[in-house]
């Protein structure tokens, strides 16, 4: 994406089901969202004022994950008008939290809801961009973080593909000499299975890291469960470990479910 | 002292697109001096920093007596080298080196030598292959083997033509796939293998490309009662900091950065092909 | 082992501030251990109030748990996951930053980032960590290119050991020759006693510090305490290594089942090499602002564990965790000894206690190296 210095690459931030908190990452950068402007020209980011979904756009950055009839059509609109696409946040790669409705029967909870239900148009599934469109980039996390997303930014104006962070958070947290919650104290931290980006801030503040970054590469979940159970977690309170904000991992979702309890405390996911 | 990490300044004199991904820049330091302090031995390698983005390395394929420029023929396969292959003549880039150890060129000196290599992993021997051509007494019957999957990857035509026309001097060209016109060979390089021409007990044999392809060829070449110690071949692992000291580059005790790229079948033969080394 | 002009000498406990002041007052900011987030911890130290006193530890795979232990002791305690390794092997460090912003708008300007060079003070040193210092020394000092920023910090480091008379269960050093006593690499010795602790020098640097304390002459009976304390030590260990170089029996077993096994528990997560206080591995990275006008160019801790490390233009050598545990033991534990003269290990036993999942270097060398093909 090396362009002339005097055109400025256009950028879009597009919405779908979520929590807006990954178009907060922007709205949060202070100096650097002005920068960002003087480098950039965001034509369509809803969220702040600018509203133009049809101008081609270099980069579109997508939050949320698509959960009704109309955002499959939209998300294949935004596939076919920029050149490069990077999902942000847990709702935009892995589905999100919301991807726990999955697990259970759509038709029944929206009845039990909604006053209403016919007025809901939801699909069975939440589900992450990638399974729709072809993603250039996946920034994960909940919420992704800016850093992150400015030097995606920052690498494709210098021409070059953003370079991807797959290790664990246990290699960030051991950087910053964090002493390891699980072995120091017990925690069931989830680190070891977890994407790296996030600055390790829960280990730093002496608690487990919950998996709002995902999978990272090469997971062991069977090991981990294994470990919980030993540090005494019940089977369901391990499951829950997997299917939280990104259940919808494959690799979250197969380890969760296999220990998940059939019956009891179905549809009580909280985490 | 000198800090090994830190690159210099070096411009992009000219850019060659030499096929739809493989591209050679000619550099030079910014700094004369630099340049003329600098020399390198065929099968050696620089670290090229593309601003902002990172570094990577690049064997060096011009002649060490070359004083005015230092060529580097690029694959755009990676994060860096796509983005280094937009790069146009005057711009600038870091560079550093030359690192590691080259080809035997003094043991190669008055024996006969076979120089093969496949796929794309031609460059880091082109310019020992340049280096002799230019010396061509110095150095017994030269036998040049280059294999590609398809027509289409077979680069430097001209270089070859050239080489062929080298007194004492084989060219073997063979191509997995061959489109209608290719005139040489279509199947594997060992097929030519019988078209050779060294005497085995004073011959240096110098291999390049995929592991696989490297393995067959000294299966062969040890057959024909080549011994270990006369073979050598240039490596390939991921390499950062180029002085030994990162430990990517791995390869049992070895650092490829800095004890090869360029080994002695000899040095290397417990673990070649082993896999996960 | 002794410096010729040293003395063995008793400081009392009630005395062991005055060590710390003349240190401060000799230019040096002092290191120590310290309880940080449950557990010990090496931080700038100020006075020797912070010192983790009274505090003891228990260490098994997987598991470290801190506690009072009811004594006066400062150091009756085995290492926590870190000691030296990050003070001069930094985590991560600016290596140099260019920019291309100089005067004329096309050039590319580099400019080395060296960290200041601040004496050190490190207090505390257990043998196996000065063992692992004498690795890091070579590697990134001798074999060829010297590292700067590792220098830098090196020069300027004074380093006090202290004898481990409190091995944890995971603890191997007597295996591996390394410990429990500190024989070379250190500038100041300490052994603590009950009251007190024998101090003796190795250097110039550390009889210039011992000469300045007001210290009584240690007794017969205080020395074989001291002794007797080391080797109980010693006695007390109950894991080890094979002493001897194990390069050839894990040559032997490349394809032992056990990798596979090992692979099934394996969380690739790389807190073992993290805390290795050998491990060296590190990767480089480039940072620009997000203007463009300058870039720094990192290097930071990297693990054998992960899939970056051995990847190379759409290849991965290393794709299970199973050939990345292969190759952190082999090298570890076999090419070490081509590469630096000794194995990688030095028995400290960080790596199966800080383990999430508590896999034991110890256990499944001995399996490996074994060569019975059923576990």
């Amino acid at each position: 994406m090396a362009t002339d210095k005097n055109i400025k690459p256009k950028v879009a931030v597009h919405k779908f089901s979520s929590c807006d908190g990954c178009q907060l990452a922007f709205l949060n950068m202070g100096e650097n969202l002005l920068t960002l402007s003087t480098l950039v020209d965001i034509t369509h980011f809803a969220e702040a004022g600018p509203v133009d979904e049809d101008t081609p756009v270099e980069i579109a950055f997508i939050e949320g994950s698509l959960a009704s009839p109309d955002d499959l059509e939209r998300i294949k609109h935004i596939r076919s008008n920029s050149r490069f696409v990077v999902s942000i946040g847990a709702c935009a790669t892995s589905g999100g939290v919301q991807a726990l409705r999955n697990m259970a029967n759509t038709k029944d909870w929206i009845a039990a809801v909604y006053a209403s239900p016919e007025y809901i148009h939801s699909l069975d599934c939440s589900t992450p961009i990638s399974d729709h469109i072809k993603v250039d980039l996946e920034l994960w996390g909940c919420p992704v973080s800016s850093w992150q997303m400015l030097q995606a930014v920052r690498s494709l104006l210098f021409g070059a593909k953003p370079e991807v962070l797959n290790d664990k958070v246990c290699q960030e947290c051991k950087r910053q000499q964090h002493v390891c919650v699980l072995v120091a104290k017990g925690e069931p931290c989830m680190g070891p299975v977890t994407r790296t980006g996030c600055g390790a801030i829960c280990p730093a503040m002496g608690r487990a890291c919950y998996s709002c970054y995902g999978p990272a590469e090469m997971v062991n979940p069977e090991s981990l469960n294994q470990r919980f159970l030993g540090l005494g977690l019940l089977s369901s309170e391990a499951s829950r470990r997997f299917l939280f904000i990104n259940s919808g991992a494959p690799e979250f979702h197969k380890q969760g479910l296999k220990c998940k309890p059939a019956s009891s405390d179905d549809g009580n996911l909280d985490g | 002292m000198t800090n090994p990490y830190l690159p210099y300044e070096a411009t992009i004199i000219e850019r060659i697109q030499e096929s739809p991904n493989l591209f050679t820049l000619r550099l030079c330091f910014t700094d004369p001096k630099l340049q003329s302090d600098y020399c390198f031995e065929p099968g050696q390698f620089n670290m090229l920093y593309l601003y902002g983005v990172g570094e990577i390395p690049i064997s060096i394929v011009s002649d060490p007596k070359d004083e005015h420029i230092i060529d580097h023929t690029i694959r755009a396969v990676g994060r860096v080298t796509n983005a280094m292959s937009n790069l146009k003549p005057g711009a600038r880039i870091g560079i550093r080196g030359p690192y590691g150890r080259g080809w035997p060129i003094l043991e190669a000196e008055q024996r006969d030598v076979v120089v093969v290599t496949g796929g794309l992993g031609c460059a880091p021997v082109v310019s020992v292959i340049n280096y002799m051509s230019h010396r061509r007494e110095r150095f017994g019957k030269l036998n040049i083997v280059q294999g590609v999957k398809h027509s289409n990857d077979f680069i430097w035509r001209d270089r070859y033509d050239h080489w062929r026309e080298l007194p004492d001097t084989k060219v073997l060209l063979a191509a997995d796939d061959g489109e209608p016109i290719w005139p040489w060979h279509v199947g594997r390089v060992t097929d030519l293998f019988d078209q050779l021409e060294f005497n085995k007990d004073h011959v240096i044999v110098m291999l390049c490309g995929p592991e696989g392809m490297m393995r067959v060829v000294i299966k062969h070449m040890l057959e024909q009662g080549v011994a270990a110690k006369d073979i050598w071949l240039s490596m390939e692992r991921n390499m950062q900091c180029a002085v030994g000291h990162c430990g990517h580059c791995q390869f049992g005790a070895k650092f490829i950065c800095k004890d090869g790229p360029v080994f002695c079948y000899e040095d290397v033969k417990s673990l070649l092909g082993q896999r996960g080394f | 082992m002794t410096n010729k002009n040293s003395k063995v000498e008793f400081l009392p406990r009630s005395h062991f501030q005055e060590l710390i002041e003349h240190l401060q007052q000799a230019g040096y900011t002092c290191v120590g251990p310290q309880v940080h987030e449950h557990a010990i911890h090496y931080a700038e130290l100020a006075h020797a109030d912070f010192l983790p006193q009274g505090m003891s530890e228990e260490q098994s795979p997987g598991q470290y748990r801190l506690h009072e232990a009811g004594h006066d002791r400062y150091f009756a305690w085995a290492n926590g996951p870190q000691a030296l390794k990050p003070l001069l092997f930094t985590p991560r460090e600016a290596l140099w930053q260019s920019s291309n912003n100089c005067e004329d708008n096309a050039s590319l300007c580099f400019k080395e980032l060296i960290p200041e060079q601040r004496p050190l003070a490190v207090i505390g040193a257990r043998a196996c960590d000065l063992a692992a210092l004498y690795i890091h020394d070579k590697h990134f000092l001798q074999h060829g290119y010297r590292d700067p920023y590792y220098l830098a910090r090196r020069k300027n480091m004074l380093l006090i050991a202290v004898n481990c008379t409190h091995p944890a269960d995971t603890c191997f050093c007597a295996s591996t020759g390394d410990g429990p006593r500190a024989t070379y690499g250190y500038d100041l010795l300490l052994n603590e006693l009950d009251d007190g602790f024998i101090i003796e020098s190795h250097s110039e640097k550390g009889v210039a510090i011992q000469t300045q304390l007001n210290l009584q002459a240690a007794e017969a009976s205080q020395l074989e305490q001291a002794n007797d304390a080391v080797e109980q030590a010693a006695a007390r260990q109950t894991r080890g290594l094979p002493a001897q170089n194990l390069s050839q029996p894990l040559l032997d077993n490349l394809h032992h089942p056990h990798w596979e096994e090992v692979a099934q528990r394996c969380l690739s997560c790389g807190n073992c090499t993290a805390v290795c206080p050998t491990c060296f591995c590190h990767s480089e990275l480039d940072e620009p602002v997000l203007d463009g006008s300058h870039s720094v160019h990192y290097r930071q801790w990297d693990s054998c564990f992960c899939q970056k490390h051995s990847y190379i233009h759409g290849m991965t050598i290393r794709d299970t965790a199973g050939l990345r545990y292969r190759q952190w033991m082999t090298h570890k534990l076999g090419s070490w000894h081509e590469q630096f003269g000794r194995s990688g290990c030095v028995g400290c036993g960080r790596c199966i206690t800080w383990c999430p999942v508590g896999i034991d270097i110890t256990e499944e060398a001995k399996v490996i190296c074994s060569g019975d093909q059923h576990d």
